[in-house]
């Protein structure tokens, strides 16, 4: 009468549905979680979920229950030392030695809060909620060094292997029918004159031996049709579209020069990977190229980028051209779609900042797709900006700059750079 | 335990499990089982994995549910504790339906799977099929068909109406679930197939009542005046769902129908919080028996019973009420003391039994035994059954907390003088009657502003908790007009609740109502 039945390979994740309309309906919630999180988040520790803890209070379904009061009268098990009609004093607080109420919290305060854990997926989704990657349009249309193969329906050349049989026989069908039409028409009117003969005037054999030899050379004709030629086959076609591009290429610039601290740079570090993250989620592919410089400008990997020390001036030029450099030399425009951000904390070369403004505007502008400069200082704007604010208004669509003062605007200046803007 | 004239061979000895050794189990188990004449539906043992024990968990036992987010918080605060470790997983969890669903963990050792089968299987499996509650209360073959009608019915819904829509209304008829249950009417068994056929039937006849019912049409005058001035309803109605579904005047048709989903799944769960105590002590009674059984003949190790033992403790142990770990009676441990003792009251009756208990003591115990798992719920069940011995083996004492004494007076404790009023006390305890507060419908003003008045009875001046607020808004939302509650002593009120508030003038927009046009009145 009982049924064992092994269960274990059935989906695991019934709940999926029902915990996603839970984060939904506290989305407003975890959003604050998630942004708290993130500007106390160490730098290399972007990429895993986070704990969201959100008041017991806010999440509590109300049911119709006793509340504290009246008369409660409970029975307890393991009694030791009370007797009958004792009475004991009212012990301070809930729960324990025999207060009435059934519910252990104390007056309502100091609910727990209800605490759980989202995904690193989950994570991203909210921390890049409502942002969007700008002119992402060229991606759409640029780009043909990948291809996919799609069925384009059919040819009458190709690959053995792609034959179509159905299509390739019923051609053949169809050239057999054209072809032998006029003989079978002919061959038929012969038996049916072979008969009438035979029937008729069976001492005719003159006839009757003609029609019988004409009989013959019909049919052999009909043979001699090919049942499949070379004309009848039918191929499936296989046609090369090219892919869209989807790589991106983003190059972080930073100022190293001497004005530059440690913390500086955890700020700016920590700007270009929520940079990184976000395009992570629209590209399939990412080059990050690093470009260092003090007065002169050098391509560097990570490790150097962020942690080795120099120090010097500051030509910002220098990076802006070697940036254009690469960009010309491996990234060519058609292919790639390009990022720039760049970190400083302001100081430049005052003769080199109008040199900057030309470089960006006529060199590197018009190929990217976006550009960003974050000034990391809680000092006055220097000349760079100001030169910057002319680049933003030539280029309002794909040019951004912020300023950034201390490691907990990042997030925000990070939303107020890629906010999602409607349409025009 | 004293080593007894063995037989047979082990069935195992190790302690994985395997599918087969499974099936051998049950068919042991089942055969002692049909020795004690245990009577239940036909078993459907799924195996499965923790994580699929979570998911069963977050549905609060339902194997099919509609779409919540509240079973998605359960399915949260479930994963984090179990993934910390805070706690383990049931070892089960079974479902009253026929054939009776038991899941059985991968996780557990041989000896639990057997444990499982015996306590799920045959323990709770024979009380579903016997106990009057269930029989009467809920139709155990068909549930699973409705709660897919049910699960199908909401999602149409939603990608009709909206997500947002069905969700705040499920939130709204989940806030008054206690209240969406008959307590002395038998219902209708549900069934899926009658439900589909009749559904649209029932939109139509239900929508045309109710406009009948708030005809805002004048009469002609001088008909029937006198009977306007009653009160309506002429009865106060405990069902507060059913009389939302069947009465509320804004409501469309798809919206009664969820009222009336969410109030027939509270109307199949009634049954399993008013017998807690009987059911998991039946359960473990069977258990405790059909396992030892097991032992005697031969059928299983030492060391499984062993390990047996230990769960077995650990399951019915009591902490005593100054423990760190006291958190109420524990519903296993006195249902499983009872039953016990019901079987040594019928079989060593002392003189006290006999004066106590001179119906069963000396009967035959399982009758006995089956006689009370059928006709009881908790609360007569200790009325009638706690006896004197459980009560003073387990130290039961009374303690009663009023606010307007200073001090705690134990009523009560487990001497000559105290046993019967222990026994009341602890039966009362698990009265839902007296769990849960005494709120029904009183009356409806008809003819004027539309709104709802509902009375609270109070038992021993106990309170409304803090959230009544909170459920009179959800109240509010489904009945779409103003909600009044009135809380009483006796016959005389003593504090009331406006929902939404009185004497406030733009509370309109601040108060949750389903997005309803109001039909011109």
């Amino acid at each position: 009468m009982s049924y064992v039945i092994d269960r274990r390979l059935n989906g695991k994740n019934k709940s999926t549905v029902n915990r996603q309309r839970f984060l939904r309906r506290y989305r407003d919630h975890i959003k604050k979680a998630v942004e708290e999180a993130v500007s106390r988040r160490s730098i290399t520790d972007m990429e895993h979920g986070e704990q969201i803890s959100i008041p017991g209070r806010d999440i509590d379904e109300p049911v119709l229950h006793h509340g504290r009061g009246g008369k409660q009268t409970i029975v307890h098990p393991g009694n030791k030392e009370f007797t009958a009609g004792e009475r004991i004093p009212r012990p301070s607080g809930g729960g324990g030695g025999g207060s009435g109420s059934g519910k252990a919290s104390n007056s309502g305060e100091g609910m727990d809060d209800f605490v759980f854990q989202i995904t690193q997926e989950e994570f991203l989704d909210f921390m890049f909620e409502d942002l969007e990657l700008p002119n992402l349009i060229k991606r759409h249309i640029t780009g043909a060094d990948t291809f996919k193969t799609v069925r384009a329906g059919i040819s009458s050349e190709g690959n053995p292997s792609r034959i179509n049989i159905i299509r390739t026989l019923r051609s053949a069908h169809a050239r057999r029918i054209a072809l032998s039409g006029s003989s079978r028409t002919k061959l038929r009117q012969a038996k049916a004159e072979l008969a009438r003969l035979k029937l008729e005037e069976p001492d005719n054999f003159g006839d009757i031996r003609k029609l019988e030899e004409e009989i013959a050379r019909l049919r052999a004709r009909i043979e001699r049709i090919p049942f499949l030629d070379t004309f009848d086959l039918k191929y499936n076609l296989l046609v090369k579209q090219p892919n869209p591009s989807s790589k991106a290429v983003m190059f972080c610039l930073m100022d190293v020069s001497g004005s530059m601290t440690q913390a500086t740079k955890d700020i700016a570090k920590r700007f270009f990977i929520l940079l990184y993250l976000f395009l992570k989620r629209s590209y399939d592919r990412i080059d990050v190229v690093f470009i260092r410089h003090h007065t002169s400008a050098k391509e560097v990997d990570e490790e150097e980028f962020f942690y080795s020390r120099e120090t010097g001036g500051t030509i910002v030029s220098s990076a802006l051209k070697l940036m254009q450099e690469v960009m010309a030399e491996r990234y060519p425009v058609n292919e790639w779609n390009i990022y720039g951000a760049q970190a400083s904390d302001g100081d430049n070369w005052n003769d080199d900042s109008p040199l900057c403004r030309d470089i960006l505007m006529k060199q590197i502008m018009p190929f990217v797709q976006y550009y960003s400069y974050v000034e990391i200082t809680p000092r006055e704007h220097q000349a760079l900006w100001y030169e910057y604010d002319n680049v933003r208004e030539a280029f309002p669509e794909s040019f951004a700059q912020q300023q950034i003062v201390s490691a907990a605007d990042i997030y925000p200046v990070f939303r107020e750079l890629f906010q999602r803007r409607i349409a025009t | 335990m004293i080593p007894r004239e063995r037989k047979g061979q082990p069935i195992s000895t190790g302690s994985e499990w395997t599918f087969e050794l499974i099936r051998v189990y049950d068919k042991e188990i089942g055969r002692i089982a049909e020795r004690y004449a245990l009577d239940t539906y036909p078993n459907q043992i799924e195996v499965i994995t923790a994580e699929q024990m979570m998911d069963a968990y977050a549905s609060v036992g339902m194997p099919i549910g509609y779409h919540h987010w509240s079973y998605g918080k359960h399915f949260l605060s479930t994963e984090k504790g179990y993934k910390r470790g805070q706690m383990g997983l049931a070892y089960e969890i079974v479902i009253n339906s026929d054939p009776c669903i038991a899941y059985l963990m991968e996780e557990n050792t041989m000896c639990m799977q057997a444990l499982v089968v015996a306590h799920a299987c045959y323990g709770h499996n024979s009380f579903f099929k016997g106990n009057y509650l269930f029989r009467s209360w809920t139709d155990a073959s068909s549930i699973i068909d409705y709660l897919v009608f049910a699960k199908q019915y909401i999602m149409q819904c939603e990608e009709r109406h909206g997500i947002d829509a069905v969700e705040e209304l499920l939130d709204s008829c989940h806030a008054l679930m206690n209240y969406g249950v008959d307590r002395y009417k038998r219902p209708y068994p549900i069934s899926a197939e009658e439900e589909k056929r009749r559904q649209k039937d029932r939109e139509e006849h239900l929508q045309r009542q109710i406009n009948d019912l708030w005809r805002t049409i004048p009469k002609a005058p001088g008909k029937d005046n006198e009977k306007e001035q009653s009160r309506w309803p002429a009865e106060p109605q405990e069902n507060i769902l059913y009389f939302i579904e069947k009465h509320a005047p804004l409501l469309e048709p798809w919206q009664r129908e969820v009222v009336r989903i969410v109030r027939k799944i509270a109307q199949y769960f009634y049954p399993q919080r008013q017998t807690q105590v009987m059911n998991e002590g039946w359960a473990t009674f069977w258990h405790y028996t059909l396992l030892n059984d097991l032992y005697d003949e031969g059928l299983v190790t030492d060391g499984f019973m062993m390990e047996f033992l230990q769960s077995h403790t650990s399951v019915i142990y009591q902490p005593s009420f100054d423990s760190p770990y006291y958190s109420g009676i524990n519903p296993y441990a006195l249902g499983f003391a009872m039953y016990r003792d019901i079987r040594r009251i019928c079989e060593n009756p002392t003189e006290e039994d006999k004066r106590w208990f001179p119906d069963i003591a000396g009967s035959d115990w399982l009758s006995t035994l089956k006689f009370a798992m059928q006709t009881f719920k908790d609360e007569s069940f200790i009325l009638q059954f706690l006896s004197p011995k459980v009560i003073r083996d387990l130290k039961l004492f009374s303690i009663v907390d009023d606010d307007q004494k200073d001090e705690l007076l134990v009523a009560a404790i487990h001497d000559d003088a105290g046993y019967r009023l222990v026994r009341e006390q602890l039966a009362a305890q698990y009265n839902l009657g007296n769990r849960e507060p005494n709120v029904q419908i009183w009356s409806v003003d008809r003819r004027g502003d539309r709104s709802l008045t509902l009375r609270h009875q109070q038992h021993d001046r106990k309170p409304l908790g803090e959230s009544t607020e909170e459920v009179l808004k959800h109240l509010h939302r489904l009945w779409g007009f103003d909600i009044h509650l009135e809380s009483l002593q006796g016959d005389r009120i003593v504090g009331t609740y406006h929902v939404p508030p009185k004497g406030d003038g733009d509370y309109e927009e601040n108060y949750p109502r389903l997005d309803l046009a109001i039909p011109p009145i």
